[in-house]
């Protein structure tokens, strides 16, 4: 009786699987993704490329550049902080307590992923001008928001805002009740509960919400264009740089800065991935 | 007989893992086998590979004349049954049973009066409308069957068919697959790890110990020999007494007598269940009883004597009536039990009549001391 | 009392950031009064805006759509070296700015692009024309589908197939009636998240589009030209369709979500916890 190599060994490669479709489905996804994703972005690549090191450094150490880059980032970085602590509260306060309205409320956290930018962009714009609700409230105050760098931030706020309370309210909705109870039992006072037993809990959720947030905040571009005032060096965000550029015909430029940004994200991507393998590794340890 | 079955030196490996090592069995036509072992055993693989759900890396696989190595499971004639049903949750119960009908275009009247039949069968026809996240455990274990043998199989594999219901649910199942298993006389395989159900169900058993078979026979026939130490222990609870075997004596390292065997001298292992103890009140006896654990019907008791500890069985009634309780001084025999050397088969362990086992030994351990 | 103050404060923060944006946007819209505002709407331009809108999403969705079928298929329901990295690439297109996204485009069909020259000889116009802005649509919503529908797919765990496969169906008839059947709820999510960000989607399409107001202008595109040309009252009006698109949305999203309330708890964390980058 003679053994009978089987198929599997054709299929070495991958676990076999008696399911059918698979070379098939495999061949349009790749050929889909080829064409929509990794071939444009492999072109991109390729003509920074042609700018070679030296070209690529001088395009991206510009001064305008330069500012810009300390614009997009510092404005992003704050709007984030502040968005900590809106988030977590916001997270906080729909996930623990029952109140009317709390179903709207949660739906409503929503509402700057499915809202159009542009349309967000002129609401904060017109709310915020000396002439807008907010606004007028403030000018006594001496405090301009609109076409400010103070506007990019507050556009920056509303764009970044779900991305947090979202990350952290599974997280929140998860805490372990009879960890608090018996921390209660205990003596703490309420304020004690939260900072040391459901905090550190939390944390790094918020780390987690914290990046996405920022990346949000750094590759927005139609929500901040209406309010900031858009003067190159002062208030002016890398994403309007790029298509100043491109309306100038500086491809050369565009390239190098579409590059750079996509460094950035990439890192941030590879820092959130890590952050989210490490809170996964917290939560089943 | 010509086999309905046939597995001839199958092997697998996942990984580096050898999952099945050279496995060969045969089933006969109408036969109910059941594949049992611990988690691990590789049962399952060796399930899967019959229905054509995975490869062997070697060896061949009959199912009834066609060899099945090379055919896909559409093909084999099997039907098979998920340890978790994997009924498809958006079909009511006839659209599930049905499903095996219409995949091969077969006529509206025709999977109708199919499907009844099959609900009559699983007694469920008030149910054919529901949906499986509406039926119980027990009853969506119906259903997966049911639609098995929708495609009337010549061959019937089923993987822990009740391993995820509870006990008094399982035990009615069990009952009612035996009765099935009669009236359609299909080849049936299963897998499980509950020793209890196989010996309860299955003409043949078949057990499995880490990719190969340790034993396979009639429940009576493993019973009364099993092969190795493995089987015996996975066939129930043992008291395991280290002993040595002198001129046809068995004598426990503890120090006391247990009774006769066959066989040379030396070291080796005496296996006596817990109700293969009996144990009498005496006001002489050496041993006492050291705790009772009562589990409703059935009652453990704990006896010692200097350092030996055995347990012994007895239903609760027979406790009562005994009047046993912690303390009570005993005597204790041995009515049957085995006794395993290195590399094999066991020898029994056998009492003559006015013997006193469990007696103690004197120093030298040669002789009975008479108390 | 703590409570009350928490609640107070966090519907404030609410109110003040997600709220009034919300209103200002209706308020101006009918500032004028419903005439003036059914006016703007019924604007040849805008209808034109609303037409190529809807022209876009109607080809962006249903692509991406199939695209999420297929690789819920290829990707969920095997294992293969490399499958994370596929996962990867489908979600890189929400990592990237969408300003970023025209870009690519430009560079790969521009005039000065890698394929521009060949474009040119034989006519065919792709940036700041109509196909250009299907495509940065089609890359911007790439991976909606398939995200909401691969960890899905993965979930559910192939035994149902598997049976299928026993009980002797074909590869389409296990597709069609088993697996379609199970990912229902999440086609349709993904398939409502990617049509609101096609219909919205603002930073990619301004790259390459022609920017010709009543010719290759979507509805975002109108809202932001006739903003900057002081039709205020218009710019809302138009921009309060969108708005509408987006509580229309966010409804459907919060009942698919209460629907299957049961099958979400059981799998996985909420879907909006994961980013989307709208432009």
């Amino acid at each position: 009786m003679s053994a009978t190599i089987s198929r599997s060994r054709r299929f070495a490669w991958r676990e076999p699987s008696i399911l059918p479709g698979f070379v098939p489905s495999l061949i349009f996804t790749l050929l889909w993704l080829g064409i929509i994703v990794v071939g444009p972005l492999a072109v991109m690549l390729w003509f920074t490329a042609g700018l070679g090191w030296r070209g690529f450094l001088d395009m991206v150490l510009r001064p305008r550049v330069l500012a810009d880059l300390r614009v997009s980032v510092g404005s992003a970085f704050i709007a984030s902080v502040v968005n900590l602590a809106f988030g977590l509260l916001i997270a906080w306060v729909l996930s623990r307590y029952r109140f009317p309205l709390r179903r709207i409320a949660d739906a409503l956290v929503d509402l700057p992923f499915a809202l159009p930018t542009a349309v967000a962009g002129i609401a904060l714009s017109t709310l915020y001008a000396p002439q807008g609700w907010i606004g007028h409230l403030l000018l006594p105050l001496g405090l301009r928001i609109a076409f400010t760098p103070a506007g990019i931030v507050v556009a920056m706020m509303f764009v970044s805002l779900p991305f947090i309370v979202r990350t952290v309210q599974p997280v929140i909705d998860d805490l372990d009740a009879e960890q608090e109870e018996a921390a209660h039992l205990m003596g703490a006072s309420a304020w004690q509960i939260f900072w040391r037993v459901s905090f550190p809990t939390i944390l790094p959720s918020l780390l987690t919400g914290f990046a996405l947030a920022f990346a949000r905040c750094l590759s927005e571009y139609g929500s901040i264009i209406f309010i900031a005032g858009n003067k190159p060096m002062i208030s002016e965000i890398v994403p309007l740089l790029i298509v100043a550029q491109l309306d100038q015909f500086d491809y050369r430029g565009a390239t190098a800065i579409g590059t750079l940004m996509l460094g950035v994200s990439f890192l941030l991507l590879l820092m959130i991935n890590l952050l989210q393998s490490w809170v996964r590794r917290r939560q089943n340890g | 007989m010509t086999a309905d079955i046939a597995v001839s030196h199958v092997s697998r490996s996942f990984g580096t893992h050898k999952v099945l090592d050279d496995v060969s069995l045969t089933v006969a036509p109408g036969e109910l086998l059941a594949l049992l072992g611990p988690s691990g055993s590789g049962k399952t693989t060796l399930l899967r590979l019959i229905a054509g759900l995975d490869q062997p890396d070697s060896g061949r696989i009959t199912i009834g004349d066609i060899d099945a190595s090379s055919r896909k499971p559409k093909e084999r004639g099997v039907g098979f049954v998920f340890q978790h049903y994997a009924l498809f949750r958006h079909m009511s119960v006839f659209e599930n049973i049905a499903f095996p009908l219409r995949v091969r275009k077969a006529g509206k009247a025709e999977i109708r009066a199919r499907v009844e039949e099959l609900l009559r069968l699983i007694q469920l026809e008030a149910l054919a409308e529901r949906y499986p996240s509406q039926l119980s455990g027990g009853q969506r274990q119906r259903v997966a069957l049911a639609r098995a043998l929708a495609s009337q199989p010549r061959v019937l594999l089923l993987d822990e068919p009740f391993g995820a219901l509870d006990a008094v649910v399982r035990r009615d199942l069990r009952r009612w697959l035996h009765h099935l298993h009669r009236e359609m006389n299909i080849t049936t395989i299963f897998v499980t790890h509950d020793q209890e159900e196989a010996f309860e169900l299955a003409d043949r058993v078949v057990i499995m110990q880490q990719g190969r078979i340790s034993q396979q026979g009639t429940p009576m026939d493993i019973y009364r020999q099993p092969a190795n130490i493995f089987v015996h222990e996975f066939l129930g609870e043992s008291n395991r007494i280290a002993c040595h075997v002198v001129d046809r004596k068995v004598l426990a390292e503890a120090g006391y007598f247990l009774g006769h065997t066959q066989g040379g001298d030396g070291a080796a292992t005496a296996f006596v269940r817990p109700h293969q103890i009996a144990v009498r009140p005496s006001a002489s006896g050496p041993w006492r009883i050291a705790q009772i654990a009562s589990s409703g019907t059935h009652a453990r008791l704990t006896l010692a004597w200097q350092e030996a500890r055995l347990e012994s069985g007895m239903t609760a009634d027979a406790l009562l009536a005994a009047g046993f309780a912690v303390g009570t001084q005993v005597d204790v025999a041995f009515t049957s039990g085995a006794v395993f050397r290195d590399g094999g088969a066991p020898s029994a362990l056998q009492n003559k009549p006015g013997e006193t086992s469990g007696s103690a030994l004197d120093a030298g351990r040669t002789r009975l001391s008479v108390l | 009392m703590v409570r009350i103050l928490l609640i107070t404060a966090a519907l404030l923060v609410m109110v003040l950031f997600l709220v009034l944006p919300l209103l200002t946007v209706f308020i101006q819209a009918l500032s004028a009064g419903f005439g003036a505002y059914v006016a703007a709407i019924a604007d040849p331009n805008v209808t034109a805006a609303i037409g190529l809108t809807l022209l876009i999403a109607a080809i962006a969705v249903p692509a991406n759509l199939l695209f999420g079928i297929v690789a819920s298929w290829c990707i969920a329901r095997f294992r293969f070296p490399g499958r994370s990295v596929l996962l990867t690439l489908i979600d890189l297109p929400f990592s990237i700015s969408p300003v970023v996204a025209g870009l690519l485009e430009v560079l790969l069909f521009g005039l000065n692009g890698l394929l521009g020259p060949f474009l040119a000889v034989h006519g065919v116009q792709i940036i700041f024309a109509i196909p250009g802005m299907v495509i940065a649509t089609i890359f911007v919503t790439f991976p909606f589908v398939a995200r909401e529908v691969i960890p899905l797919a993965q979930e559910q765990g192939n035994d149902e197939e598997e049976a299928a496969v026993t009980l002797g169906a074909s590869g389409l008839q296990i597709f069609w009636r088993v697996s379609l059947p199970k990912i229902r709820w999440g086609l349709f999510y993904g398939v409502l998240l990617c049509n609101a960000r096609a219909m919205g989607e603002f930073g990619a399409v301004s790259v390459v589009s022609g920017k010709v107001f009543g010719a290759t202008d979507t509805l975002p595109l109108a809202v932001e030209s006739l903003y900057e040309s002081y039709e205020i009252q218009a710019a809302f009006a138009a921009a309060s369709l969108l708005a509408l698109l987006a509580l229309a949305t966010l409804v459907l999203k919060a009942a698919l979500e209460w629907w299957h309330r049961g099958e979400i708890a059981a799998s996985r964390p909420r879907t909006s916890a994961r980013p989307q980058k709208a432009a």
